[in-house]
């Protein structure tokens, strides 16, 4: 088989070179888009975004632990910031070791992090970053609890793009799960997190020093 | 080598198997289905209309959007060289296909050697254009769509209609039912409301993924300097596939690619909402080869040319391998708002099914294609990766094959019409000979047309009402004033 494949990709080459045999020019990109947004409201913005997709925003590191008190099982990546979970008294499940998929079904909610969140979009970008966790974590888990630093947030897709690790495995979020498929209308709700909640916090909140939280492991 | 290196072009479901007019007919008979399509197309409409016209740099982002494609097209032998071997370094393995069977017998190897007989999918337009499934289920693999849309297709054993949303067809009450009758696990007190469907669909795939050892998906975007794939999607249903099993195997064809990572931020911005209309799409997956750890440890990647050579053979043809299958085109169309995308005979529905589909099998075998259009131009005024359609479709028009009577015709009018004073002379006959029967069918019918002419011109009268010569031209009036 390995020598087959060879074979059909030579061949493939030599066909799309042929195909090519009038030698286009060569193609000047024009990127007379914008690149940065100078709104002052990126974060009525997101907000506004967000709310569109009927993501429920939360502002302040404060609202963190009424937000806890409701989940009973709560997963968090293994670098989750110990203040994020203080006086957390749910049964607390650290990804380490990773936990299966079947583990992570069982979970009420998971508490992550993000790399960056762009206004302009509503969406929230995890690159598996600090405090984000591998992406199955984020995924199979009913309510996706995510914080966001306001000095994560930037105003328009080229921003954010410029701020990731092409090669780090990225989930870009945009609301919770949704489909269109039937007629054409939007129903949130599907086979991700059918609850998204973001709470925005202010860099302020986050000088507390990093580290893994010494919470109650599973 | 000794292999011939000519283009050649590809198989699979991009054939129509009846003419586009012949197969349209039922469908544009059917009320159900036009009142169907003229809901969700509207919808879809307004939608994209409105997401599309609070962006300032709307038109920036097309151009830069199309230029970045046809740098991809000029330069593919060389991007896939440096896409395969960025995605080897990272962990992938990349296999290459000449053709949809050759795709189907590596995606068959690949699951066998995972010890799998059964595979998630994630909605691909590649793995339906090469009857994947079918494949599969001939080597006694399961393959189960989890896309909504797809899923309600499978289970009906239909086949998708839309690019977008292959179920585009059906109204909720014809998914409730299929549900009813397909789906073993669907509550006895299923409603027709969407998010009781949608609910319904969670519950019945959920165990499957959490088990699934082997998925399969195809890719938006392909990125040639880190070897990245990109899959956009809404449910979640892609990020079960692409995270939770061991083995992924990916079918994308060789247009997919773009030069580096930085053009997602134009392409990102140009097909959420050219497509379901929205800022962005729910969920966006990356992944670059593999990530100890996270998701699958055993990553393919399958390139597929199946007829993309011979569509970048044609210069003119060339910028349909442009297209990032957004469906911007097919909701603005008004044959496929009143044909649906069955008609096509393809999985590529619409305007751009009716340049690609007949590019990627040879005009020939697709002459109806090219046909199935008014030349209205709105295809071209949505595409946000301005796909000229309408120009192409002509170029095709020119290459399809002409039926004897038809040439003949078209030799006798343009010895014509190449002098005004035979023109003239032909005006006035015509009119002579139709005047009676002008007027007689405008009594009639309150057209000046006829519906039928005799054989061979029958052909042409099959789809189209003749319009019969007014009883005087504008030359004439103007001259009496």
């Amino acid at each position: 088989m390995v020598g087959k494949a060879v074979s059909a990709r030579d061949e493939i080459l030599a066909r799309l070179r042929t195909a090519l045999a009038d030698s286009p020019p060569p193609v000047e990109v024009p990127r007379r888009y914008r690149r940065a947004d100078d709104r002052p409201d990126l974060i009525e913005t997101l907000v506004d975004r967000l709310e569109d997709y009927r993501a429920v925003v939360h502002h302040g590191i404060d609202a963190l632990p009424r937000l806890l008190s409701e989940v009973d099982r709560l997963a968090v990546p293994t670098d989750v910031p110990a203040h994020w979970l203080a006086g957390y008294g749910g049964q607390l499940h650290r990804d380490a070791p990773p936990l299966s998929p079947a583990a992570l079904d069982d979970l009420d909610a998971v508490l992550t992090g993000c790399a960056v969140a762009v206004a302009d979009t509503g969406t929230i970008i995890l690159d598996a970053g600090p405090a984000q966790g591998r992406r199955a974590l984020t995924l199979v888990p009913d309510r996706h609890i995510c914080v966001v630093r306001t000095d994560q947030v930037v105003g328009l897709l080229p921003e954010a793009l410029s701020r990731l690790d092409p090669r780090a495995p990225q989930t870009w979020i945009s609301g919770p799960s949704a489909t269109s498929d039937i007629e054409l209308n939007r129903v949130e709700g599907v086979h991700g997190p059918r609850r998204l909640e973001i709470v925005l916090v202010s860099p302020d909140d986050e000088v507390v020093p990093d580290g893994p939280a010494g919470g109650s492991g599973a | 080598m000794s292999q011939p290196v000519a283009p050649a072009t590809g198989s699979g479901r991009i054939r129509t198997p009846l003419p586009f007019p012949t197969a349209a007919k039922p469908a544009v008979a059917d009320t159900q289905l036009r009142a169907n399509l003229h809901r969700a197309t509207r919808t879809i409409r307004a939608k994209r209309a409105r997401v599309v016209d609070e962006v300032p740099d709307w038109e920036a982002l097309r151009d830069a959007g199309s230029a970045i494609k046809a740098d991809v097209q000029r330069r593919l032998p060389e991007l896939l060289e440096q896409f395969e071997a960025s995605a080897t370094a990272a962990g992938a393995t990349v296999h290459w296909a000449r053709d949809a069977a050759e795709a189907c017998r590596i995606v068959v190897a690949l699951t066998r050697a995972a010890g799998a007989d059964e595979v998630v999918k994630v909605k691909s337009m590649a793995t339906q254009e090469i009857e994947l499934n079918e494949a599969l289920e001939a080597a006694g693999i399961a393959a189960y769509e989890t896309d909504l849309a797809e899923l309600i297709v499978q289970l009906g054993e239909d086949t998708p209609s839309h690019i977008l949303v292959p179920a585009i067809h059906y109204n909720r009450a014809q998914i409730r039912e299929i549900f009813q009758r397909r789906m073993a696990d669907a509550p006895a007190d299923l409603s027709d409301e969407p998010a009781a469907l949608a609910e319904a669909a969670r519950a019945h795939l959920r165990r499957r993924f959490l088990s699934a050892r082997v998925a399969v998906s195809g890719a938006n975007f392909a990125v040639a300097d880190t070897g990245t794939l990109v899959v956009v999607e809404s449910e979640g249903n892609g990020r079960m596939c692409l995270t939770l099993p061991e083995t992924l195997i990916s079918v994308v064809g060789v247009e997919k690619l773009l030069p580096t990572f930085t053009d997602l931020e134009v392409f990102l911005q140009l097909l959420p909402r050219s497509s379901t209309g929205e800022r962005m799409n729910p969920y966006t997956s990356m992944w670059t080869g593999v990530t100890p750890g996270d998701g699958p440890q055993d990553v393919h990647v399958v390139l597929v040319d199946n007829g993309r050579s011979a569509v970048l053979a044609d210069p003119v043809g060339r910028p349909a391998l442009s297209c990032i299958r957004c469906s911007a085109c097919l909701n603005v169309c008004p044959v496929y708002e009143r044909a649906g995308g069955h008609a096509y005979g393809s999985v590529y529905p619409g305007p751009i099914g009716a340049i690609l589909s007949p590019q990627l099998t040879g005009v020939a075998d697709n002459a109806s294609l090219p046909y199935a259009s008014t030349l209205c131009g709105a295809c071209y005024d949505v595409c946000p990766v301005k796909i000229n359609i309408p120009e192409i479709l002509v170029h095709l028009r020119q290459q399809a094959p002409h039926p004897p009577a038809e040439r003949a015709a078209m030799r006798v009018l343009s010895w014509v019409m190449r002098s005004p004073r035979r023109w003239a002379v032909a005006l006035r006959l015509a009119r002579a000979g139709a005047g009676p029967l002008g007027a007689y069918r405008e009594r009639r019918t309150g057209a000046r047309t006829l519906r039928r002419l005799p054989w061979p011109a029958s052909a042409w009268t099959r789809s189209r009402d003749l319009p019969l010569p007014a009883p005087q031209t504008f030359r004439e009036w103007w001259g009496k004033q």
